[in-house]
């Protein structure tokens, strides 16, 4: 049964980051369930509530880091899926720099996000 | 420990009936992880409302808070995350090396335990919701 069952290529860079970022995202992503759900219900949140985390400087970092590594893990994930799928030549290179733009917009927009969080932008 | 079955392609989904643990498991995992960045860009644009004005943003969560839906489809994405964590820690032990020959008893654990965990938090996922 010593069989990898992994999508990516064994041990190639992209799988090295990958596993990288799980290891970090396994303590931020339960975290931030434990945080928004049981500390703090979804229900309640509230923009001052929001404020009050993020202009803490330990907690937003860590949310920007959690967005970045999150947007990273995901983006690689689907990548590599369409990868096994068969995608070659100029239509991976497409699929890439969509992909690529696709994840610069998105952690713009939560950089962005984060900053009017915690009034540094208002 | 290195011998190889053949199993055939996983992408031929017509045969799920034939299918092993492992290639469940596999299915799962790419299925959960697809749901959550799916989410991500869901809730970045949701939080996006921070940007125009604090009493948007508080209405905006607060509306879609008030929904039973928005509440039952919270617990479906508690199951995902929590399936795609606990696989995900199986598969980093498989890649070290560590418990090969126990892969199909951990992936059912990671199932049990990911049912159980969202059972309990079904009571506080859902408060007030209907
Ligand atoms: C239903 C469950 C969830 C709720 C209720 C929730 C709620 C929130 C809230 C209220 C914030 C604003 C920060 C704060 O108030 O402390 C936030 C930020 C964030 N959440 Fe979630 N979240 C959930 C699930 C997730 C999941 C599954 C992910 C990852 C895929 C995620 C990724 C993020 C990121 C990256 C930020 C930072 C946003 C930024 O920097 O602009 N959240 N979340
Ligand atoms: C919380 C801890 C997490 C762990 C331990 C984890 C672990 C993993 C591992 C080990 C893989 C590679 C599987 C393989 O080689 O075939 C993977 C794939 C993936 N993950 Fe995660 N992950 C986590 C969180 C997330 C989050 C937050 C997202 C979304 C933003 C995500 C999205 C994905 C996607 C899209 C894939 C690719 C699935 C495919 O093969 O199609 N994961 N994850």
């Amino acid at each position: 049964m010593a069989e990898h069952y992994s999508s990516f290529e064994y041990k190639g860079t992209r799988w090295f980051l990958q596993r990288i970022t799980a290891v970090f995202l396994i303590g931020v992503l339960a975290f931030h369930f434990m945080l928004l759900h049981f500390v703090n219900h979804a229900a309640e949140v509230t923009f001052l509530g929001t404020q009050a985390r993020m202009q803490q400087v330990g907690y937003f970092g860590t949310m920007i880091a959690f967005l970045v590594t999150a947007t990273f893990h995901g983006v690689n994930g689907v990548y590599n899926a369409l990868i096994n799928q068969g995608l070659t030549g100029t239509r991976k290179q497409v699929v890439k720099w969509v992909l690529v733009v696709a994840s610069g917009v998105l952690i713009a927009q939560g950089v962005r996000t984060a900053l009017y969080m915690a009034g540094i932008i208002a | 420990m290195s011998q190889s079955y053949d199993r055939g392609t996983i992408e031929d989904f017509g045969r799920w009936k034939e299918f092993s643990a492992g290639m469940w498991a596999w299915i799962f995992h790419k299925f959960s992880g697809w749901v959550l960045i799916g989410y991500l860009f869901t809730h970045i644009a949701v939080l996006s409302t921070a940007t125009q004005s604090g009493t948007m943003y508080t209405q905006t969560i607060r509306g879609l808070e008030s929904l039973a839906v928005v509440r039952v489809l919270e617990v479906g994405l508690l199951a995902v995350a929590v399936f795609h964590i606990l696989n995900g820690v199986r598969l980093l032990f498989v890649d070290l090396g560590v418990g090969l020959e126990a892969q199909d008893k951990s992936f059912y654990a990671s199932l049990v335990v990911s049912a159980a965990i969202v059972v309990a938090s079904v009571p506080t996922f859902l408060a007030g919701a209907f």
